[in-house]
């Protein structure tokens, strides 16, 4: 089971990305996305880009669900109060850990912001986030 | 000396507070934004130090106001005092009084708990890391404040967490006692 993570700030640029596979069972955590398929898959997250921020208004909760589909591969999306976007490609259904991983990613997100070395809004280059976001990735998929 | 924490906690508890997330975002805005204005961080150290001892000179008169504590007869006692009385009531921490020197002329404070320093992550440009002391406002303060007490010392940080050290060690140095009559450098 591989991952795409995108990070996306409020005026639609990607803050952090990140390609990871699954650690369980046996897996090594390393993506295993079909080549052809791998540029296909920013264009994917993007355009649900849309319809998340269609569904920003009809749902006041921040975890979304599945919000959409393309050929086997489902976006889960997360929206923050600052309209920040965090999007999640996965091409298997796994709602709560889906669920809990996003949410902690969120913790994350919020304190690197808080920060006061981080510029509002600017890509996250931080080793230190990087190699938490991997921990947790390792942790819950 | 449980009298001595016990003043400071008495104290602490009369003392007006402000939330704490306010006053880490200011301070670290502050470093942030000097580290934007000056090139070198070398610079920005001196910049914190000199705030810092502009707060202290004046923060000791409020200090001696509210605890009411009589001269201190050696260094041992003035290092005793600093982290039970003083950083608590100011910061509600007490950092640990270690490694003194042979002559008793030198002490190092270790802060375990570094509220200033909280949600802060060193910029990656490789200088940071090893020029930046994030909590320089901190020695100033403490030299501003003996100095208004005639003690000069000297003070800087030799380890900080924030750059990976394993502990924040600020180091105290007994330069001399100041005679009466020197006018006060007040930068």
């Amino acid at each position: 089971m591989s991952f795409l993570l995108v990070i996306v700030g409020p005026a639609d640029e990607p803050l952090y990305q990140l390609e990871f596979g699954t650690s369980r069972s046996g897996g090594d955590g390393t993506a295993r996305f079909r080549e052809d398929a791998r540029p296909m898959n920013q264009f994917i997250l993007h355009s649900s880009l849309d319809i998340v921020d269609e569904l920003i208004f009809k749902d006041a909760q921040m975890y979304m669900k599945t919000v959409d589909r393309f050929n086997n591969a489902h976006i889960s999306a997360f929206v923050t109060a600052g309209n920040v976007r965090f999007l999640l490609l996965h091409d298997v259904k796994n709602d709560e850990a889906i669920k809990t991983f996003l949410n902690d990613l969120y913790e994350l997100y919020l304190k690197t912001i808080m920060n006061p070395f981080h510029e509002h809004n600017a890509p996250i280059t931080s080793s230190a986030f990087d190699g938490r976001v991997r921990a947790l990735a390792r942790k819950y998929l | 000396m449980t009298t001595r924490t016990k003043l400071a906690e008495d104290t602490w508890k009369r003392m007006d507070k402000i939330n704490a997330e306010l006053f880490i975002l200011t301070y670290g805005s502050i470093v942030a934004q000097l580290c934007n204005e000056f090139e070198e961080y070398a610079e920005v150290n001196k910049q914190l130090d000199r705030m810092g001892y502009g707060i202290g000179t004046r923060l000791v008169e409020d200090f001696l106001a509210r605890t009411n504590i009589g001269r201190c007869r050696d260094l041992r006692e003035t290092a005793d005092i600093l982290s039970k009385v003083g950083f608590k009531i100011y910061l509600n921490i007490t950092p640990a009084v270690t490694n003194w020197s042979a002559d008793s002329r030198a002490f190092s404070l270790i802060l375990d708990d570094n509220p200033l320093a909280d949600f802060v992550e060193l910029p990656e440009d490789g200088r940071a890391q090893d020029e930046l002391w994030f909590s320089n406002v901190l020695c100033g303060v403490i030299r501003g404040a003996l100095e208004m007490l005639q003690v000069q010392v000297e003070a800087q940080f030799v380890s900080d967490v924030l750059r990976g050290d394993p502990a924040t060690e600020l180091r105290v140095i007994f330069v001399k006692m100041i005679d009466e009559g020197q006018p006060i450098n007040d930068e």
